[in-house]
This record gives C-alpha cells, structure tokens and sequence, in this order.
C-alpha cells in the first residue's frame, strides 16, 4: 500500500513538472505570436527597403529613371568625390559636402536653440501646480495637431517680405526696406527650431519633474552657490532628459525635408532635399540610395556619440 | 547654567505663512540652546518643530524676531552663508554621486584641497563605519547605511550645530534603537551641537540633554528629560510625553480634594502655588495598590481590567468619583493573582507624585 502510494505521488510529480513544463513552452510560443505581427512589419517595412535601397546604391543610374542592373561603384564615389569633367581626375565633391556640413551645422544650432529656448519652459512647467501642469503640456502640444505643411507656410507668412514681422517693422519705421529672411540659413534654423521645440521641452520636463528639490536644499545647506549647485547637482540630474531631448531634436532635424524645402527654397538644400532631389529632377536613384545610407551612418554615429555622452557623465562621479 | 556658552539664541520669532487665513507656524518662540548638547525638539506634527529648525538652517526666513549664532544675528542669511548643517528626513543624498563623494560635497564647496577633503572624507567613513562601502552610491546601500551616509556628509565640515529633522522617523524599530545610541555616540564624540526633531516622545527622553515641548507654534515648556517627565507644567505635555492619569480636584493650602471629597495630601514645596479648581496628575507607575482595609482607606478605586505587557501589567480602574485611573505595576517571577477584576483596591501614592497643572 505505502510503495503503491509512493508510487503514485511520484507520478503525480512528474505528472505536475510536465505540464509546467508544457505550459512554459506554450507560454513561450504565444509570445512569439503575439509580437509576430510587430515582427512581419518591422521586416518589411524597414529591413526589405533598407536592403533594396543597400543594393540600388551599387547599380548604375537609368536613363531617365530607375536602375540597370549593372554593378558599380561609381555612385558612392560621387558621393564626396567629383571626377573633373575634362581630365577625369578626382576632387572633393563639393556642392554635396557643404550640403552635409549646412544639414550638420544646421541641426546642430537648432539642437542648442531648442535647449536655449526649451530648459526654462520645462523648469517653469515643472514647478507649477500639478493641475497647471497638465495645461501647459497640453498647450505645448497643440502644434502638433496641424499639418506640418500648413504650419511652415504659417512662418513663411511671418517672415516673408512681404509678411507680417517685415509689414510691422516698416510700418513703424525702424527699416525701409524688408529684410531678407526667406531662403536663408535663418528661415531653416527658425523654422526647424520652432517645429522641435516640443521634443526638447518634453523630455527635459519629465526629468526636471522627476527631480528632488530637497536635493538642492542639500546643497545649498552645504555651502554651495547658486551657480555650483546648478552645476554639481541639477544639471547632472536633468541630464538624461537632456540627452534624449538633444537625440529627439538632432536626428530628424538632420533628415529635415519639408521645412528646409519652404522656407530654404533652392539654394538651402539640406540632406533630406538633396535625397529627393536625387530621385525626382537627378534621375539618380543610385546616388539617392548612397546618400540615404550615408546619412543613416552619421546618424548612427551622432547616436553612438550621445550614448557615449550620457554613460561617460556616469561613470566620472562614479 | 549661565548664558556664557549659548550658541543658539531664539528671539521672539514669528512665522506666518500668508493665505487664504494666515497661518501661524511659529508664534513667538524663544529659547537657547547651549555649546555641546543634544537639544530635542518635541511635539506632534504641524505643532512648529520642522519650521523652527528650517529657520535655524536657513531654508526660511523669520517674519520677525530674530536668530543669533554665537551672538551674530543670522536670521537673514542664505544656509550656504551658515556653519550650520542638516540632516534631512529624507537624506537628501545626491544620488549620482558616490558615498564618498556626497561627503565630500560640503567641504569641496567650502573650497578645501584636495588632501584635506580626502582625509576628512576617511575619517567620517570610519566615523559612522562606512569605509567598505565608500563606493557606492545611494541607491545601493540600505537605509541605515543612507542615515549614516547623511550624517557624515553634514558632519564631515565641522559645523557648529548638527539639525537633525526626524531622520530616524523612516528606520526599522530595532534599527532606530541602534541609531540612537549611535547619534548619542557621535554627539559625544564630536562635540557638536545636536538640534534634534522628532514627535516621538520615547526617543526624545532617552537621547536629550533637554527637550523643548512644541504645540501650535509656541513652547510649552523646556527644560531636562527629568523635569519635563515629572513636573510638567501643563496637561498637554504631560498628556505628549509618557502615561498619564488626570483627575480634576479642588487644590487647598494643604490637600487637593477629588470630586468625591477624597483628600490627597500635597507636597509641601507645592503648598504655595495657586488654589482652586486644578487638574492634577499622578503618573500610572507612582501608585501602588494595597489589598484594602476599606473603612481606613480615603484613595481607593475599583478594577475592570488587567492587561498585561510582560514587563509590567496595567489595571485599570475606576474611581468612585467616576472618573479612569490607571496603574502599572511592574511584573516579578513569583507573582500570583493578587489582584482581580471586580476587586476595590486601596491605592497608595506618594505626595511628591502629585502634579498639579496649570491648563
């Protein structure tokens, strides 16, 4: 009878371990399923386009349009290299390099402004009352809620010859003549920075929300100024959100097409206007396919530059 | 003790927080705490206590009177401007700095070099017993080690007065008992001047060199453990700090005498104060009971309930003036039954346990 019950309980053990066992893999592949859609897009719509774009890169252009299916490498050397019309020697390619450097300069400042203009809203929302905080957030995305179209235009209106602040300031009298804003450096990076400012503010808000004021209480109770502690104890802390503010503005700002392409007109091309412009009037779809590789790589190398930034700041008080 | 060695003297400070009612958080308080003591202030919450030793480090300013520090009025000084440190309820540590370098943080500021601060570093890592974890930071050491970590970080500049705002409040029973002893121990050690918060009257009593009692923004009284416990001078302290039992009498030259006409006899150093209708009090541990002889006894009370605590029991009883009284006896191995409920006891006290108070 006992060996008999041994038995049995020994049974209904492994009995048990199995179906544990069974329900875990069950578990495992149900996750699986559940992320397979997330998956199938994923691959689809960014790994296929990514390897088509790779494999156009080293074709050779179409007459008019399209690839032939001909191997080259003469598309990713035009993307900074220039062959000389006449003798066929090579030298910097110009024109695209100071596209690059106007994209990089440009994101770079609109970085900054978004940080000037962006730090003290965040502060001042942070430290108003929760009920007015939920206002202000609200408020600060309203843009949002129009097209970014209609809203470039709305600034080419403000800043145009013709358009409002240029009316205003003849009408009182401080310029004669209207001053040249539209298709400038300026027009781009006002544009750019007022389309990004959220992405600054919000980010840097939730870390300035999360941040304890007892904390500066405390260092100012061991003798720090006002100016030590912003340095030694809020920047540090409000750095995270700094950075992915700094990452959420850069970014797009670098691949910026719409903006750039109102308000900078022709002679402002920006990286994303200079992919475009490959593919429509340049029929050369494999120099467009060059150029979108190389600006996902400075990307890339922009991204592994803030990582850097943000774990380096950790470990130097560590 | 004379004035000589004051360090801190409270002056008729005043703190209004303006509003809808103006409320006031301190309604003119004034007292000194004297060079090299462990000053506790008591009280329930809201009652000023946090207030006042906000004002003392700086955070907040007095709407009048004023504070002096060794004879300098500081009132109006921002706290970075005052030798004088805080811990904090919460801690307050950076947390994207290391041990070592949230103690480290105060004295960089007062601008020491380098081998200054890392010496005085080593030293209150061995102070509060924290040398192995000099590394970490904040989020990876436990709370007890935090509450040290704070107390070396406001001690590490040698302040001339250590505030301590209720920072044993978030610690663990047995980790609070030990806690204690270590403050005492460092407070001895240092030699710096401790201004302590709490509401909890137990932790007041046994660390303090005195205590001040806080309600409603004002002190009620301040003075040694001993004298606080045993001569309050109002209901709310006695009623704040340890049991109580109150009774309402009639105070005579001689005899305070219950509503029944019982007469209790007073001590003769406290003939003198005022008559007329007083409360007074006697403390559950200063009676003792006798098994009666009801015809002789004139202070007796029948029991309704025992509860017993282990070190001692508590019985409960009622008086024939209808009013609570309670006693504590303490326990003894060999202890019978003596006392039961129903049973009408004789109550035998002390003249000198009889408080009489002013409400």
């Amino acid at each position: 009878m006992i060996e008999n019950e041994n038995i049995k309980s020994q049974d209904s053990a492994e009995k048990a371990a199995k179906v544990e066992q069974e329900a875990q893999r069950k578990d495992v592949r149900n996750r699986w399923l559940l992320s397979l859609p997330a998956l199938s897009i994923i691959f689809l719509a960014a790994a296929g386009p990514l390897g088509i774009v790779i494999i156009y890169s080293f074709l050779t252009p179409g007459d008019y349009t399209g690839v032939i299916w001909t191997f080259s490498t003469e598309t990713w050397i035009s993307v900074v290299l220039e062959r000389d019309f006449f003798d066929e020697t090579l030298g910097w390619a110009d024109a695209h390099l100071s596209i690059f450097w106007r994209s990089i300069r440009l994101s770079l400042i609109t970085t900054i402004l978004t940080a000037i203009f962006g730090i003290p809203t965040a502060y001042f929302i942070a430290t108003r009352s929760p009920r007015s905080r939920n206002i202000w957030l609200f408020l600060i995305t309203i843009p949002f809620w129009s097209n970014l179209l209609v809203r470039t235009y709305a600034i080419q209106e403000l800043i145009r010859n013709k358009g409002v602040i240029n009316n205003f300031l003849q009408w009182i009298g401080l310029t004669n003549e209207p001053i040249e804003m539209m298709f400038t450096d300026f027009a781009v990076g006002f544009g750019m920075t007022y389309v990004y400012l959220p992405l600054m503010v919000l980010p840097v808000y939730a870390s300035i929300e999360k941040l304890d004021f007892r904390l500066v209480e405390g260092a100012y109770d061991l003798y720090a100024s006002r100016w030590l502690c912003l340095r030694r104890i809020i920047v540090p802390l409000v750095r995270p959100g700094l950075i992915a503010g700094s990452i959420l503005v850069f970014i797009p700002c670098l691949g910026a097409y719409v903006t750039p392409q109102i308000l900078g007109g022709g002679n402002q091309l920006m990286f994303g206007n200079l992919i475009a412009l490959q593919f429509g009037q340049g029929k050369n779809w494999p120099l467009g396919a060059a150029l979108s590789i190389t600006l996902m790589v400075i990307v890339m190398i922009a991204l592994v530059y803030f990582v850097k930034v943000s774990s380096g700041e950790n470990k130097e008080n560590g | 003790m004379t004035n000589n060695n004051e360090i801190i003297n409270v002056q008729n400070v005043l703190k209004i927080y303006k509003g809808d009612t103006d409320v006031y958080a301190l309604n003119d308080v004034s007292l000194i705490i004297e060079e090299n003591e462990f000053f506790t202030l008591l009280g329930p919450s809201g009652c000023g206590k946090t207030t006042l030793l906000r004002l003392i480090a700086g955070f907040e300013h007095p709407t009048s009177g004023n504070i002096l520090l060794n004879g300098d009025d500081i009132s109006l000084l921002p706290p970075n401007k005052r030798p004088v440190n805080t811990v904090f309820q919460s801690y307050a540590l950076f947390p994207h700095m290391t041990v070592a370098g949230n103690i480290a943080f105060g004295l960089e500021m007062l601008g020491w070099t380098k081998q200054e601060v890392s010496k005085t570093v080593e030293e209150m890592l061995e102070l509060v017993k924290m040398e192995e974890l000099k590394n970490r930071r904040p989020s990876e050491i436990s709370g007890g080690q935090q509450q040290r970590v704070a107390l070396a970080r406001a001690l590490a500049p040698k302040p001339k007065v250590l505030l301590l705002d209720e920072p044993l409040s978030a610690l663990d029973l047995k980790l609070r008992k030990q806690m204690q002893i270590e403050l005492k121990r460092l407070q001895s050690e240092t030699g710096i001047t401790f201004v302590f918060v709490t509401h909890d009257q137990e932790e007041a009593l046994t660390m303090s060199d005195r205590i001040a009692v806080m309600s409603e923004g004002q002190v009620l009284q301040y003075g040694n453990p001993r004298e606080i416990y045993h001569h309050p001078e109002n209901k709310f302290v006695a009623n704040f700090i340890g049991d109580s039992n109150f009774l309402s009498a009639t105070v005579e030259s001689e005899n305070a005498i219950l509503s029944d006409g019982t007469k209790l006899k007073l001590p003769k150093s406290k003939r003198s104060e005022s008559f007329g209708q007083k409360s007074i009090l006697i403390r559950p541990e200063h009676v003792i009971m006798k098994s009666i002889s009801p015809e002789k006894s004139t202070f007796k009370g029948k029991i309704y309930n025992i509860v017993y605590f282990g070190t001692d029991t508590h019985f409960h009883l009622e008086l024939p003036t209808g009013e609570d009284f309670t006693i504590r006896k303490q326990n003894t191995p060999n202890e019978g039954n003596e006392f039961e409920i129903g049973s009408v006891v004789e109550l035998v006290i002390d003249e000198d346990a009889i408080q009489i108070l002013n409400d």
